[in-house]
């Protein structure tokens, strides 16, 4: 497959659109956040990272974006998905589980005594 | 889906949009706000905050550029970039932009126009079904390589031989034709009924000929061409079994041909009518007046079919000795016929446009290179700031693109304006025996050439300056005091483009002055005639008034006096055939006395009246001239040319000898009374054949030239002339009314040979042009480049006139190499040129030396501006601008 970068993009995209699904519409600061939080704050996410993919899936039409007010009253653009999205998310998370999944079985430690 | 709508909206991108751009920046800005927030809620400092917020961020303009990056496609957007920048530049220089593109235009304009006309003529395959499986055959003779064929040969060919489908012949004519406004004379053609099924062209209108409507007792049929349908007809739909009077037989219109037929060899034809009534000449098999066509059968090669056929001539040969000695058959693809004479001279005109092209693209390429040179600095500082070496060469290749792109553009408008003013150049003589030429258009063989010529250019303009790129001395080019080293070496390189320009210059200006010389030359070739003050035309008397050859004679003689006493008149005469028309319509001879083994004594043979040598001024050598009362009645004489004397009597006196027909039939017998000198009766370029000259009272035809010597102007005397005829009788056609020296100047032979030298000429001066100002480029930028070194040497004491030895020596350098270079490249090409050059040889040292002359003159004053400018440096000033 692609190198590291290319799968690190991809689930970010997949957070991404996980966090839309739960959250609803969210700013870019918001959703970044909350990728963190939800990690358990293992993932440190470099902020500007996120930007590129955002603008990546909404060029491929699976979020929207529109300008709004913040929870604090300020200015913020608002991500939320779309009906591609979210069929783009349910494909990805399946593409997801099944690659876990394997890796899994290979992880697993050996059933064979000797 | 998604991937390709990602794609797309990347590709709208490209255009630079200040909003997104803004947008983004809004966006940034509130998450660093909300960022800031949660921080100071957090209990940091304000500072701490906005710190904190920016590094998490990774940097404010790293974020924007990689959003802007994601936003759209990169490359293409450098690529534009590149491109925007490509033009500043061009627009930055415009002397140097204008430049540029005139001489790329001059070179693509020139080359395109003449690959279209050799597209038109030489790759375009003929308008008839699978053309090349269609073959020429003519008889052979001693003298012809090419000669007509006779019809009873033709109908034994036709029904012996296995290796073609089919075999048609052909055979020009002319009619009278009856119209509402008289008697117009028109040219035709007859043919065997299959000509256009071999052809494989179909009538788009009525039908073909009829397998036997060749016949004698077919019922007179033509089908009309295309434009005859349109012009005389009025393209009426009901045209079909129409009849028109030919000659004053009723003859039903059958067909019509489609728009886009032709046929070269008879391209003026306005009837095509069937053999169905033999002349006297095809009931003859010693008669030769056809061609013929032919498809090969599949499988049948043209050297199987040229075997066969000259086994079937063989075989006629040994039926019919008389006749038949020595006529072989000869074969050659018919596009040979139609295309042969005009390909050397088309050939040589695209090699003179790409030779021009070439200097062109070689001036430009020296240009860049002068540019790149004084842009070393820009481009150092461009490295210095980051700017990749691909990326530097990226911008080389794009410059050169769009200075090539916009040339090719000019060129190509320029092309097909030259292609048309060329065409409209072509003279409708010469038009109707090359119809294709007029299917010139810009097409996609034309398309495709100007690519592959402009994708060249471009290949050589991006590499030229990127093997200057200062990639590995980038230090150095950002030094001030760089300038000498960078100097030495484009004046090498720079130096040797010149010469490579100023050889290509010479190469075709040794060609259009060798072409030039064979110009005059064949137009100022002993004629042994007086051309000027001669009136001529030809003139068509109707069989139907005329039956009986006395008759002929008789209104012949009218038509004499009545134009004689036309105001200017001094004389007037008929001939058979003009002089100068070429060699042919000849008779096979047998000297009485002499020995003879069936041989083909081949000589011109013309029916002249008795004024004709006085009204061309042509000298009788010995002897004398017949006179109008040697008629039907009298013993047949004949005047015979210098050639004739020289050939058959050798060290005899010919006159009072007797000679006749190879069968010494009692009325073929004439006595020799006169010997007059060579009067040119072949083409210009050809060789002067023994010719006889005999009493039109005794041999006359109903079709003849009529020339008239007047001692004024002669052009103004043909419609009189024409007008003098009709008061004899409306019902004689007239033709082709024109001076005897328009003739000359218009014959194939001259017009060949004066539009090969006029359009090579045409290259050669542009050629010296841009050569020349090739040398001045290379030596201006050498002298400014050499401004110090200069002001050094004259603060030193050195004297104006060793600046000036400084400056031309080093351009007399150049010139000489240049010359001598291609003068070597003329003499190697030279065999290229010879069969268009005529009593001229391709080393001739009067070409070779005026052209080095006017090179040398326009190279050292090319170089003396530049010299000039150098020797009146301030030393002062030159030291002090440094």
């Amino acid at each position: 497959m692609g190198d590291k970068t290319d799968v690190w993009q991809g689930t970010l995209a997949l957070m991404v659109l996980k966090t839309l699904e739960s959250m609803g519409s969210l700013h870019g600061y918001g959703i970044a956040r909350r990728i963190e939080q939800t990690s358990g704050e293992l993932l440190s996410l470099n902020y500007g990272t996120l930007y590129p993919a955002l603008l990546r899936l909404e060029q491929e039409g699976a979020i929207a974006s529109e300008w709004g007010q913040s929870e604090n009253n300020r200015r913020a653009k608002f991500y939320s998905l779309t009906r591609s999205g979210r069929r783009l998310l349910e494909k990805e998370t399946r593409s997801w589980e099944q690659t876990t999944a394997i890796v899994a079985r290979f992880l697993a430690p050996s059933e064979d005594p000797s | 889906m998604n991937l390709i709508r990602a794609w797309f909206r990347r590709l709208r991108g490209i255009v630079p949009n200040q909003q997104r751009e803004s947008d983004f920046s809004a966006e940034l800005e509130s998450h660093l706000q909300l960022h800031i927030d949660d921080n100071l809620r957090a209990g940091m400092s304000p500072d701490e905050a906005r710190r904190d917020a920016l590094r998490k961020l990774g940097g404010m303009e790293r974020t924007k550029q990689a959003h802007r990056e994601r936003r759209t496609l990169p490359l293409l957007e450098t690529i534009v970039q590149d491109i925007h920048y490509a033009l500043r530049q061009l627009r930055r220089s415009p002397g140097f932009t204008i430049t540029a593109i005139l001489m790329l235009s001059l070179g693509i304009g020139a080359s395109v126009a003449i690959f279209a006309f050799v597209d038109a003529a030489l790759i375009k395959p003929l308008p008839y079904a699978n053309p090349t499986r269609l073959v020429d055959v003519a008889e052979h003779g001693v003298a012809f390589p090419r000669s007509n064929l006779s019809y009873e040969d033709f109908r034994d060919w036709q029904r012996l031989n296995k290796v073609f489908t089919s075999l048609d012949a052909y055979t020009g004519t002319g009619y009278l034709l009856a119209t509402p406004s008289g008697i117009e004379p028109v040219p035709a053609v007859r043919i065997t009924d299959g000509f256009f099924r071999t052809l494989g062209v179909r009538p788009i209108l009525g039908r073909d000929f009829y397998s036997g409507e060749d016949q004698p007792n077919a019922p007179a049929t033509t089908i009309l061409p295309y434009s005859t349908w349109q012009h005389r007809f009025g393209g009426r739909g009901d045209i079909i079994g129409q009849t028109v009077s030919l000659d004053g037989n009723p003859t039903t219109i059958v067909g019509v041909l489609p728009a886009d037929f032709e046929f070269a060899p008879r391209g003026n034809a306005e009837f095509w009518t069937t053999m169905h009534q033999l002349t006297n000449c095809e009931k003859r098999r010693s008669c030769h007046n056809l061609f013929a066509i032919a498809r090969l059968k599949d499988g049948v090669t043209l050297e199987k079919a040229q075997t066969e056929m000259a086994a079937i001539a063989k075989q006629l040969e040994i039926q019919y000795p008389g006749s038949n000695r020595d006529q072989g058959a000869t074969l050659a693809p018919l596009s040979e016929l139609i295309v042969g004479t005009i390909r050397p001279i088309l050939f040589i005109l695209l090699a003179g446009a790409i030779l021009l092209l070439v200097i062109a693209c070689v001036n430009v390429a020296s240009l860049l290179l002068v540019r790149s040179e004084s842009r070393r600095r820009e481009f150092a500082v461009r490295g210095a700031l980051g700017a990749s070496p691909a990326r530097l060469v990226r911008q080389f290749i794009t410059e050169g693109l769009v200075l090539v792109s916009m040339g090719a553009a000019t060129g190509l408008a320029a092309g097909y304006l030259v292609m048309h003013l060329l065409l409209g150049l072509v003279s409708k003589d010469m038009l109707s025996s090359m119809p294709y030429i007029s299917r010139l258009t810009l097409n996609s063989h034309v398309l495709l050439f100007a690519a592959i010529v402009s994708l060249i250019a471009a290949a050589i303009f991006s590499l030229t300056p990127v093997l200057r790129l200062p990639v590995s001395s980038m230090r150095e080019a950002l030094n001030e005091g760089d300038r000498g080293s960078a100097g030495t070496l484009w004046r090498r390189l720079g130096s040797n483009l010149v010469i490579v320009e100023l050889a290509i210059a010479v190469v075709l200006l040794v060609g259009a002055g060798l072409l030039g010389k064979s110009l005059y030359r064949l137009l100022h070739v002993d004629l042994a005639f007086e051309p000027s003050h001669l009136a001529t035309l030809y003139v068509s008397i109707p069989r139907k008034s005329y039956p009986k050859d006395e008759e002929v004679v008789v209104i012949t003689r009218k038509i004499l006096a009545r134009v004689s006493t036309l105001p200017g008149v001094t004389s007037a005469a008929a001939t058979s055939v003009l002089p100068t028309t070429g060699n042919g319509n000849t008779d096979w001879i047998r000297v009485v006395g002499h020995p003879f083994h069936g041989e083909h004594n081949e000589v011109n043979e013309r029916d002249v009246s008795v004024d004709y040598f006085k009204t061309i001024q042509a000298h009788l050598l010995r002897g004398r001239i017949f006179t109008e009362q040697e008629d039907h009645s009298r013993p047949r004489v004949a005047v015979i040319n210098k050639a004739f004397a020289d050939k058959y009597f050798p060290g005899e006196d010919p006159i009072g000898k007797k000679y006749g027909g190879g069968d010494l039939k009692p009325d073929s017998i004439k006595e020799v009374i006169g010997i007059v000198d060579n009067v040119r009766e072949s083409s210009l370029d050809a060789e002067i054949w023994p010719a006889e000259y005999k009493p039109y009272n005794q041999d006359s035809d109903t079709f003849y030239a009529l020339v008239v010597k007047t001692s004024g102007d002669e052009k103004s005397l043909l419609p009189a002339l024409v007008n003098g005829i009709h008061q004899v009788d409306p019902g004689i056609g007239t033709m082709d009314p024109q001076t005897m020296q328009q003739r000359i100047d218009g014959s194939p032979a001259a017009y060949l040979h004066r539009s090969a030298a006029w359009l090579v000429g045409g290259f050669a001066a542009l050629a010296l042009l841009l050569g020349v100002i090739g040398l001045y480029g290379v030596i201006a930028y050498s002298v400014s480049q050499r401004t110090r070194e200069i002001g050094v040497r004259m603060a030193l004491g050195a004297a104006r006139a060793s600046v000036y030895q400084l400056v031309l020596k080093e351009a007399g350098r150049l010139t000489i190499v240049g010359i001598v270079a291609g003068i070597l490249c003329s003499i190697a090409s030279a065999a290229f040129l010879r069969s268009l050059l005529f009593g001229t040889r391709s080393w001739d040292l009067q070409t070779f030396a005026a052209v080095v002359l006017l090179l040398g003159m326009a190279a050292m004053l090319a170089s003396f501006i530049p010299a000039r400018r150098a020797a009146s440096i301030n030393p002062v000033e030159a030291l002090r601008s440094e």
